[in-house]
């Protein structure tokens, strides 16, 4: 799958509102794209991510934005429209788990000497189920290649293992929500692209108001 | 955090509802009920502790003595466990070993012929996918100096649909747990990058098979238990040719 494809019409289709945060400041151009093959399982992942200013800390914050906009999202944009079925069902247990993420990056980053980062304010463009749906597919297989992509630069094998543990949620989110969509729940086959961080941010950026 | 209860009562359910049944493998993988206390044990410690993600690796320790390590204990663990092997070749051989089972088990499910229409789609992708996990892990090791492990040729019961749906849940839910278990013991970020690569599309084919067989899709609520390897290779032996 091509990253187009991940990051993705409904996205594309989102009103950007005023500017990204700070943090998001995107730094050099997307990594243009898929080094990635069936066994070329992504040497250049953690070089990238290297380059980057982060530090355990800093990857924390990151995954924790991701996880107040899937929590936000599920738990007041999902609460907002009338989900019905597997949805409403989908939406109540994932966006429990996903503030349970929250809460475990929040102590785990205080854990590491860190600040929290806040919760921003975010726009979910989803005005129906369908493009709620829609969205949570975005978000959660946005969310796999995030943690996939940062993981192997954490120093801490203790985060690692916790992220680890988080992500393999993340993508058992997205598999539901695409089987449930009529997607394929392995939209990228045997091996789950890692994203960087660029390519989630403007995946997710449109999402942040403020 | 949710509570501990929906996870609980997915995992328990095949363990309560037995009669005593002819101990084939599948029932004993599936109902193996000292690996699902312990399972469930962590689940539960796990699903209490509002505090954090940190205390999942904690727990995982503690209550974990009889199996073995926790699988958050990190490389110094790694390099000293039980296995007898150690490094990324061994883990690689490892996972290569637990991808062998799995690309049998689903030829021998497609060749069995039980799933028509979509699931029977589903299950063929998953079989492929498999297929280039081996493939991957076999190159990654040569890749290292190592030499790939022989396919055990698996033998797995294969005798109607819903017991090989029950089967592939069950295996799936083992192997992102496998996996998960060795993430932190991986020394190389190349291989520790294709082992998250592969971790993820099987926590993918776990959840697919959830609602396939009605089973919960995060069974162990937000935070996945890692599985010791002592512990996949004991559930394993039964389908060991």
């Amino acid at each position: 799958m091509s990253d187009n494809e991940i990051i993705n019409p409904e996205l594309a289709q989102c009103e950007v509102h005023g500017m990204t945060r700070s943090a998001f400041i995107l730094r050099g151009a997307l990594a243009a794209g898929a080094v990635y093959g069936t066994t070329a399982v992504a040497p250049f992942v953690s070089q990238a991510l290297a380059a980057e200013e982060s530090g355990d800390v800093g990857i924390l914050n990151f995954a924790l934005t991701l996880e107040y906009l899937e929590a936000d999202f599920y738990n007041v944009k999902g609460k907002s429209l009338a989900l019905s079925g597997e949805a409403r069902k989908y939406a109540r247990e994932f966006g429990a788990e996903e503030a349970a993420h929250v809460t475990a990056l929040s102590a785990a980053i205080k854990q590491l000497g860190g600040k929290p980062v806040a919760k921003p304010t975010f726009v979910f463009p989803a005005t129906s189920e369908k493009t709620f749906l829609a969205l949570a597919s975005v978000l959660e297989n946005t969310g796999v290649g995030a943690y996939n992509g940062a993981a192997p630069s954490l120093k801490s094998k203790q985060v690692l293992a916790s992220a680890g543990s988080i992500v393999q949620i993340e993508a058992r989110h997205a598999a539901a929500i695409d089987l449930l969509i009529g997607k394929s729940p392995t939209p990228n086959e045997g091996f789950d692209k890692p994203l960087m961080k660029a390519e989630v941010l403007s995946a997710v950026k449109p999402l942040i108001k403020a | 955090m949710p509570s501990p209860t929906r996870s609980d009562q997915a995992m328990r359910e095949p363990a309560e509802e037995g009669s005593p049944q002819p101990a084939g493998i599948v029932e004993r993988l599936v109902r193996d009920d000292v690996d699902r206390k312990r399972f469930l044990k962590m689940a539960g410690a796990t699903g209490a502790a509002s505090f954090g993600a940190f205390v999942l690796a904690a727990c995982g320790s503690s209550s974990s003595s009889s199996s073995g390590k926790s699988a958050a204990t990190a490389t110094t663990a790694a390099t000293s466990t039980a296995s007898s092997s150690t490094g990324d070749v061994a883990i690689l051989n490892y996972a290569l070993t637990l991808e062998y089972l799995e690309s049998e088990f689903y030829s021998k499910v497609i060749a069995a012929n039980l799933f028509s229409g979509a699931v029977g789609e589903l299950l063929q992708k998953f079989g492929s996918q498999e297929d280039s996990h081996v493939t991957a892990l076999k190159a990654a090791v040569s890749k290292l100096g190592g030499t790939p492990v022989e396919d055990p040729h698996g033998k797995f019961p294969i005798k109607s649909a819903t017991q090989v749906a029950l089967l592939a849940y069950t295996v799936e839910n083992l192997g992102a747990a496998a996996y998960l278990g060795q993430a932190a013991k991986i020394q190389s970020p190349e291989v520790l990058a294709s082992a998250l690569a592969i971790h993820s599309v099987e926590a993918r084919h776990a959840a697919t098979l959830g609602t396939l067989v009605k089973k919960s899709v995060t069974p162990q609520g937000a935070f996945a238990t890692p599985a010791e390897m002592s512990t996949v290779l004991a559930a394993v032996k039964p389908f060991l040719g």
